[in-house]
């Protein structure tokens, strides 16, 4: 299947590994990626923290740009640029005069007819068609899922269910032959933007993430957002101060435990840009019993 | 031919300071069909009431008009004098020159006009009025009481004592409602089941109250005074009459793991059981969803050890049909469950528990014996977070309204452990603390003097567990707003109360009005609490709204009172100002088209559909037909009704056009 | 030729607006003596064609007041009034009554000032547009009689 691809500014700087992990799962998993042709920057938080139209216009013109080149999806890896791509649209589409304001700003036409895809709802249609059969190399490993925000927030937008424990990336990474460990901190604030400016505040959340999935015996950390892997990967040796205690997990995006899972190898999946170094112990494959299944009765 | 007589009122100086009434007088008596006009100084009076009295007896008079003060004050007083005299009250109208009139105009040529106008007005619809007789409807003297928690015992023990029957019908297995669930009430401490049993007990062996438990409403047909209610009385699998309330049976059953819905879900039950051990009838059920033969076909212990031999496996549902005057609805409510709260774990952790979880575990009869125990490994709790406001007040979950009593049952709960647990630590996060009761706030005082509870203002935005601890996020907002966390043993969700699950049917089967929450509406939120739209049917309790133990007791001897003032008559005399069908003889019957628009713009559902037959038997039309008992003689069909066959008795078109007529 | 006065007729219901405007008259609250006001129990009892038939016979301007919404004291009559005065509005104007004329308000037994204040707004609007003239009158202004029994 043919999908469109708006890569964003950061899968073309610092995530680069995250933009390689997916150009080289597509193929095997059976997709095809097409670039927006002369897309632009979506504005990211800037943008709707200082003008409303102008947080419209810029992701406005890339979905333009994604209907005329007769593209009827949009998958969006950044968890920034999908929620400001997926909220326009649900803008333009309720509010028929904004749609010609903004149209007229951007000078191209736009309707919203293209829908916009976050990297777990692509994953979770291969899912469905045929991924468990091309995993070659189970994925034995313990993994703490991390969210992030805006892939459970706002609710009208979010296609995960459950806001406070979402299970849908989770579900991928069982399919994969990992184990998906409970943790506390799934959808926690990693410090976002304040990376650069409040560093410290970035240790001090980011830490909590880090060390709830280190204690509960994650071996690696799952993401699909560059800022959430910035933030756990990059910043770790504030965290380490921080916390005066030092954490080795590595930061994998959910693209590239796939493609280790598929057999591609690590260099392919950009594994070797990563800031903490991505040591995995080897195992034997796990045990058959069903992963912790949260909809039950109670536990603990 | 009309002979209408006019009494203009000078009311001291009232109308006459500003109205010439003497004049007014003077021109009524031209109008056509006057046969009789003067004018006096205060017609209220007993020498003013006798001169319309002398007047409808010497001139023979047909229809009255006083022209006084506003019908609102004195209409009641010129009827009585009216109906005294022979003349039939609804011929008597007021024109209303004082309120209307003189009070509210300059004295002079206009102003007196004006009163000539609103003179005339009455006049021409006096002589449009007929005679009305009052209503009568019999009254069946049994009320019904649905709903067998304090609230209904209260009301159906009110009405038994003042010596007409009761029935309740009660949805569990045994009367006794969440009452009976608690360990022990705010704000004195006493003990629940202690001031609740007797009233039970009351219930059961009053000679006017009829009992059936483990029973339910399956339809309610009829109005005021004249209700038929089918009671639809569940399969016990048991003989009522010859078991002995022994227990052999429950002590024998194989199956012992069914969650118990009395303890909250933290203790088990027998699938052959009664809810408590102090149920009252002291007579099991069968849980038949769960219960091994029902289910497999194999067991029936339960027969084999019964010594009254009372076990009857092929019981069927029985419906009972019952004609009662009154019905009292005390149906309650229940809490939200921990599961509401994602923020919370999704209810997956099992120290965390709702208040009435909370109630069970300190209750000396619950599941722990009374000792505060996490029901995850068995341990004291040292430490004890209670979240008042769980759900309540939360526009983002759904409940805008406050649950009134979890800040007096979570000050309670905090002092019930401390005072189990001495070395306890107790934390409430709280919104606001709500202790407007008598004695409630000494009471939430004690809690933080005297019980050191330590009470944070603010909520708690995420609880997660680690370690065997429950971290509890929140923030104190006296505080500057400081995150707080905290490591607690176990979690209290002070949840929100809510409508039952079937309240919304239930409202449907009764034809009663409730809420966008699923509470059932009273008649006017300040004056009439006890009442509902429906006419014969009482509210009592928190079915209507979140309240405590005193206002539902309070509450529930109101309904009664109400329901007893309706029994203390043989029958009920209502105003004759009500909607009447036109009728007449064949072969039209009546101009109604049997459209029905009145039917269903009625808000009382006073009007039924009649169906006109010949004498073979033959269906010849189906016409509305209002139902005197229940009109309460708005008008609304009157003005919807496309054939104009419908009118209203002391408002009819003729009247009001015969009013505008004077213009 | 004396200055126009004109004659307004309010169809009150009994409950609140006839209640109100008693509150009025024992606060004492003075306005125009223009209106007439016609009792009925209820605001849902109001035919349309009553407004009619009260232009017909000679009123220049009509109110219809009732209890405020969700307050009825039968629970849902005004409820119904008021999606009649929907339907109607364009009806009336139809029948060539400007809808100047006519007034629908919400005034409850509390609101005696507000009664007083309503008469005074509507009287004042009507005696601007005149007499109501599209209905046949006599020659001298007066509108013709109608045979009463």
């Amino acid at each position: 299947m043919k999908v469109g691809f708006f890569p964003g500014c950061s899968l073309e700087g610092s995530a680069r590994e995250y933009n390689e992990s997916l150009q080289a799962i597509a193929p095997v998993l059976g997709f095809e990626l097409s670039e927006v042709p002369d897309w632009n920057c979506c504005g990211a938080t800037a943008a709707h923290t200082l003008n409303h139209k102008l947080a419209l216009a810029l992701p406005a013109r890339i979905l333009a740009l994604a209907e005329k080149a007769g593209l009827t999806e949009l998958l969006v890896p950044c968890s920034a640029c999908y929620t400001r791509l997926a909220a326009t649209r649900d803008e333009l589409i309720h509010d028929e005069a904004l749609r010609r304001d903004i149209s007229s700003i951007i000078e191209l036409p736009v309707t919203g007819r293209t829908k916009v895809l976050n990297v777990l709802d692509v994953l979770a249609a291969c899912a469905s068609d045929g991924l468990k059969d091309k995993v070659r190399k189970p994925f034995a490993h313990k993994v703490a899922c991390y969210y992030g925000c805006y892939l459970t927030r706002p609710e009208k937008l979010a296609s995960c269910k459950r806001a406070e424990d979402p299970q849908e990336m989770d579900d991928i990474l069982r399919l994969v032959g990992a184990e998906p460990v409970d943790w506390a901190f799934k959808v926690e604030c990693c410090g976002a933007g304040l990376s650069v400016s409040r560093t410290g505040s970035v240790a001090e959340l980011s830490g909590r993430i880090v060390a709830d999935a280190a204690d509960r015996g994650a071996e690696a950390i799952i993401v699909a957002c560059p800022m959430c892997h910035t933030n756990l990967d990059l910043r770790r040796d504030a965290i380490t101060e921080k916390r005066q205690t030092p954490y080795s997990i590595p930061v994998l995006y959910v693209s590239q435990a796939i493609g280790l899972a598929l057999g591609l190898s690590p260099r392919s999946l950009g594994l070797h840009r990563h800031h903490v170094p991505v040591r995995l112990p080897e195992r034997p494959a796990p045990s058959p019993e069903p992963a912790l299944q949260p909809s039950g009765p109670k536990e603990d | 031919m009309p002979r209408i007589g006019v009494f203009i009122c000078h009311c001291g100086e009232n109308i006459a300071g500003t109205v010439d009434t003497a004049a007014v007088a003077k021109n009524a008596a031209d109008f056509p069909g006057v046969v009789h006009s003067i004018d006096y100084k205060y017609m209220c009076s007993d020498p003013g009431q006798n001169l319309i009295k002398e007047a409808i007896k010497e001139k023979k008079l047909t229809g009255v008009v006083v022209a006084a003060c506003s019908p609102r004050m004195h209409e009641p007083t010129f009827r009585r004098a009216c109906a005294e005299s022979g003349l039939n009250p609804f011929l008597c109208e007021m024109a209303n020159l004082r309120e209307h009139c003189s009070w509210v105009h300059e004295k002079g040529e206009a102003t007196t006009e004006k009163a000539t106008d609103l003179v005339r007005i009455m006049v021409e619809k006096v002589k449009r009025n007929r005679p009305l007789y009052p209503i009568s409807v019999p009254v069946t003297k049994t009320a019904l009481v649905l709903g067998g928690g304090i609230a209904g015992i209260q009301a159906a023990l009110d009405i038994a004592n003042a010596g007409h029957k009761v029935v309740m019908v009660e949805r569990e297995a045994s009367i006794g409602g969440h009452m009976a669930q608690l360990s022990e009430t705010f704000p004195t401490l006493d003990c629940s089941q202690c001031i609740l049993t007797p009233r039970m007990v009351e219930v059961a062996q009053h000679p006017n109250i009829t009992l059936y438990t483990y029973s339910e409403l399956e339809s309610l047909e009829g109005f005021i005074g004249n209700f038929k209610a089918v009671i639809r009385k569940k399969a016990r699998s048991i003989d009522e009459t010859t078991c002995t309330g022994c227990g052999a049976c429950i002590q024998k059953c194989p199956t012992k793991k069914i969650p118990s819905e009395f303890n909250a879900q933290l203790g088990m039950r027998t699938a052959i059981y009664v809810p408590f051990p102090q149920a009252v009838p002291n007579k099991p059920v069968i849980d038949r969803k769960n219960c091994t033969f029902f289910k497999n076909g194999r067991c029936k212990l339960c027969e084999r050890v019964c010594p009254a031999k009372a076990l009857r496996y092929d019981q069927e549902d029985m419906l009972v049909e019952l004609n009662v005057g009154a019905v009292v609805a005390a149906t309650g409510y229940q809490v939200k469950d921990t599961d509401f709260f994602p923020e919370y774990g999704y209810g997956a952790h099992k120290d965390i528990l709702t208040g009435l979880q909370f109630e069970r575990l300190a209750s000396a009869s619950g599941p722990t014996q009374g000792v505060i125990k996490r029901p995850s490994d068995g341990q004291i709790p040292e430490t004890v977070v209670f979240v008042a406001c769980a759900g309540s007040r939360d526009p983002a979950k759904g409940i805008n309204y406050c649950s009134k009593i979890c800040c007096m049952y979570t000050a309670k709960h905090a002092m019930l452990y401390r005072h189990k647990v001495h070395s306890g630590k107790a934390y409430i996060f709280y919104m606001d603390i709500r202790a407007g009761g008598k004695m409630y706030e000494e009471f939430v005082r004690r809690a933080i003097e005297e019980d050191h509870v330590n009470y944070v203002r603010g909520r708690v935005s995420r609880i997660y567990k680690k370690n065997g601890k429950l971290i509890v996020k929140g923030v104190d907002t006296l505080l500057n707003s400081r995150p707080v966390e905290i490591e607690a043993d176990m979690v209290v969700l002070a949840t929100a109360m809510v409508a039952q699950p079937d309240a919304e049917a239930l409202a449907q089967k009764m034809k009663v009005s409730y809420d966008e929450n699923k509470f059932l509406s009273e008649a006017h939120p300040k004056l009439r609490p006890v009442e509902m739209n429906t006419a014969g049917i009482f509210v009592a309790g928190a079915c209507q709204a979140p309240k405590d133990i005193p206002e539902a007791v309070a509450q529930a001897s109101g309904a009664a009172s109400k329901v007893i003032g309706l029994f203390s008559k043989d029958e009920l005399s209502r105003e004759p100002v009500v909607a009447v069908v036109s009728r007449m003889g064949p072969p039209d019957f009546s101009t109604c088209i049997g459209c029905f628009l009145c039917e269903s713009a009625c808000p009382y559902q006073a009007i039924e559909r009649e169906e006109i037959k010949a004498r073979d038997g033959r269906l010849i039309k189906t016409v509305a037909k209002v139902n005197q008992g229940v009109c309460q003689g708005c008008g609304t069909c009157v003005a919807l009704c496309r054939s104009k066959s419908i009118d209203l008795q002391g408002f009819t078109n003729e009247q009001v056009f015969a009013e505008l007529v004077t213009l | 030729m004396a200055e126009f006065e004109p004659k307004v007729v309010a169809f009150v219901c009994n409950w609140c607006t006839y209640a109100g405007a008693d509150l009025t008259g024992t606060s004492r609250i003075k306005y125009s003596p223009n209106v007439r006001m016609i009792r009925l129990p209820c605001t849902g009892r109001i035919d349309f064609m009553l407004l009619l038939q009260a232009f017909g016979q000679g009123a220049d301007g009509v109110i219809v007041s009732g209890c405020h919404p969700g307050d009825c004291h039968y629970t849902a009559g005004n409820f119904h009034a008021r999606r009649r005065w929907i339907l109607f509005r364009r009806l009336i104007e139809f029948m060539g009554i400007d809808l100047r004329r006519v007034h629908f308000a919400w005034v409850s037994a509390a609101e005696g000032a507000k009664w007083a204040e309503l008469v005074t707004n509507v009287v004042d609007e009507v005696r601007k547009l005149g007499p109501y003239q599209s209905f046949p009158k006599r020659l001298d202004g007066q509108p013709k009689p109608v045979e009463v029994a």
